[in-house]
């Protein structure tokens, strides 16, 4: 038996001196826990693990960009396309992904493999392009590295 | 005496590790300040002149001496550092956290001391994993080793809001909020997290802490360009460079100096054009103006800003109406929707640029768009307005006639060949799932 969320959410809000101070990592964890993204009963469960409303919870998860309202794919690719990676070829990287996995930007693959995402700076400008695939970053990716990326993916 | 101060070591050894860092003396500084009344570590900081790295340059020292005594204030007393690093061009908090994770402990707390704190949180983007599981092993281990003396340090993650590096906006979320910016007065020094008594600071401003303890004050202020800009910075070099990354450099280095020297020139036979040497958020400098030490005076007389140390280099083939759009987009999709200016101003912005760049606009949408620049500059709740509204309308001063070329040709003068044409931003990305039946996934 796996731990139960409520256990696991109380335990961290006990680090601070207000347990609302434990939602975003409360949502983090029940996004985990539904594989990836926030669907209605998180919020039931991250609200009644926090005493507060799932509508609260709901309203906190959608300012931030993490957070999936929406279900996402088994692998999550995220390009970054500001300034510094754009002056250097994101979007042609964006492009060859888009070609590679038959998706635009925000879309998941019909067999639910891959989400494609654009991104604003995460945070690795000098290794352009940045790609984040599940949150681990791969750094000066080209547009020719595409189609190898995504058959590792595919078999990973 | 090396100029590496932040990164010292880092290079020979493996400094995630406890063993290795202590090794190198990590944590004396620690041992020996416990000793030392606040004041006189808050008089090292104010000796050093140290200010702070995260972009608003202010005195550290200061802003500590700025949080009242218990007597004065009863409630606990807290420290938040600054690890949500999400100005585009900065990737230099990451470095630190990956590479010198024990420096910023040891640096929060002796922070943590200064103030007489015994509660320190550091709040760390989302997007960091790999620096989020570093800093969190190091932290074990410090633990373990019982470095922390009844101090507790809370490592919070962030999901993904530029907003949430600005200091209210971080406050915010920590409190389990949408991350919205607070309006000020109170200051968090007196009335900051859980409405008590807060410093922030910047993950690199915690990390040189320790080594301006070992070296002086006084000595570390001779480094660099003093009497303002003491010390060193690490640059984050990135753009049309053959060699982009981080280099810890005294401040005063000239852009020249970093472009040609350091970062080994602009690749593909390309012609320099711009300079942006803090960060997104920060005005323009032109090829022609590179000799600039990269300080705070100098590039004050310069009207831009250091800010978080970020050069990004650009060549002949970026578009500067395309490069203005972008960095719009960008804080249109962060704006945190609070205030008026900046929430409707940047969106503005956005449809102003996005005509100009098709062709579609007038001369007098170009004076609309500084017009709306300048409604937006110093008028909003938090400073991310100006940091939308500053580097565009600097880009419209230093580049006007490309900006005219585009109104007077119908379209873009570069014909679909910029390197930024047609990039794609994520505010006008939607989310489609193929099959959602009553929230299932397919
Ligand atoms: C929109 C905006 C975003 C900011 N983002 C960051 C950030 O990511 N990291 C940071 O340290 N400071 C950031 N700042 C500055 C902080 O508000 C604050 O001044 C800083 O953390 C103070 O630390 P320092 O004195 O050590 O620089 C930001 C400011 C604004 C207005
Ligand atoms: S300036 Fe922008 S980010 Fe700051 S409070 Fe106003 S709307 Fe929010
Ligand atoms: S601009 Fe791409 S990681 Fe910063």
């Amino acid at each position: 038996m796996p731990r139960p969320l409520a256990d696991q959410v109380r335990a961290i809000a006990a680090q601070y001196p207000e347990s609302r101070s434990a939602v975003m990592p409360a949502l983090r964890i029940a996004q985990e826990r539904h594989g990836g993204w926030l669907p209605p009963e998180a919020f039931e469960e991250v609200g009644e693990a926090l005493e507060l409303t799932p509508a609260y919870c709901k309203g906190v998860a959608t300012f931030y960009d993490m957070f999936h309202l929406a279900p996402v794919g088994r692998r999550l690719v995220e390009v970054c396309t500001n300034i510094c990676c754009g002056l250097r070829g994101a979007q042609e990287v964006l492009s060859a992904f888009e070609r590679a996995l038959g998706v635009q930007p925000g879309e998941t693959t019909p067999d639910g493999e891959f989400t494609l995402r654009a991104v604003e700076c995460i945070g690795g400008c000098g290794w352009p392009t940045v790609v984040a695939i599940d949150d681990r970053h791969r750094l000066n990716v080209t547009a020719g590295d595409v189609p190898q990326i995504v058959q590792e993916l595919r078999h990973e | 005496m090396s100029d590496v101060i932040v990164l010292a070591g880092a290079d020979e050894r493996d400094l995630t590790q406890l063993g290795e860092y202590r090794a190198l003396g990590g944590y004396a500084q620690l041992e020996r300040v416990r000793g030392m009344a606040p004041a006189d570590v808050i008089g090292e900081l104010n000796a050093a002149n140290l200010r702070g790295r995260g972009g608003a340059f202010f005195a550290t020292g200061r802003k500590m001496q700025f949080i009242p005594g218990a007597e004065q204030n009863p409630n606990p007393h807290y420290v938040c550092v600054n690890a949500d690093e999400s100005e585009p061009g900065t990737f230099k908090d990451r470095e630190i956290m990956n590479r010198v994770p024990h420096r910023l402990i040891e640096g929060s707390l002796i922070a943590a001391h200064a103030i007489d704190s015994q509660h320190v949180f550091i709040y760390i983007r989302g997007e960091y994993l790999d620096a989020f599981e570093t800093l969190r092993a190091a932290l074990d281990e410090a633990r373990k080793a019982e470095l922390f003396d009844g101090v507790t340090i809370v490592l919070h993650r962030g999901a993904g809001a530029y907003i949430c590096g600005e200091e209210s906006g971080l406050l915010e979320s920590l409190e389990g909020h949408r991350g919205q910016a607070r309006s000020r007065p109170p200051y968090p020094a007196i009335s900051g997290l859980y409405a008590s008594p807060t410093l922030i600071n910047n993950v690199e401003t915690i990390a040189t802490i320790p080594k301006v303890l070992e070296l002086g004050g006084a000595e570390y202020a001779k480094i660099g360009a003093p009497p303002d800009s003491t010390g060193t910075r690490l640059f984050c070099v990135s753009g049309n460079v053959v060699r982009g990354g981080n280099y810890e450099l005294p401040m005063g280095i000239t852009i020249r100096e970093v472009i040609y020297d350091l970062a080994g020139g602009i690749p593909d036979g390309r012609a320099l054009k711009a300079v942006i040497p803090g960060g997104s958020s920060m005005p323009i400098l032109t090829a022609g103006q590179i000799d600039v030490p990269l300080e705070h005076d100098a590039l004050r007389a310069l009207d831009t800003f250091l800010g978080a140390a970020a050069v990004i280099v650009v060549d002949d083939r970026a578009c500067m109406v395309q490069l203005g759009l972008r960095v719009a987009q960008f804080y249109m999709h962060e704006s945190c929707g609070k205030c008026t200016p900046c929430r409707e101003g940047t969106r503005w912005m956005v449809q102003l640029l996005e005509a100009i760049e098709a062709g579609e606009a007038t001369h007098s949408q170009l004076d609309l768009l500084l017009d709306v620049c300048d409604r937006i500059l110093g008028k909003c709740l938090c400073p991310l307005g100006d940091a939308a509204a500053m580097p565009v309308a600097s880009y419209v001063v230093k580049f006007r006639d490309e900006f005219r070329a585009h109104i007077d040709q119908g379209g873009c003068p570069f014909g679909g060949e910029s390197s930024l044409d047609g990039l794609f931003a994520p505010v006008d990305q939607h989310t489609h799932h193929p099959v959602v039946e009553e929230g299932v996934p397919a």
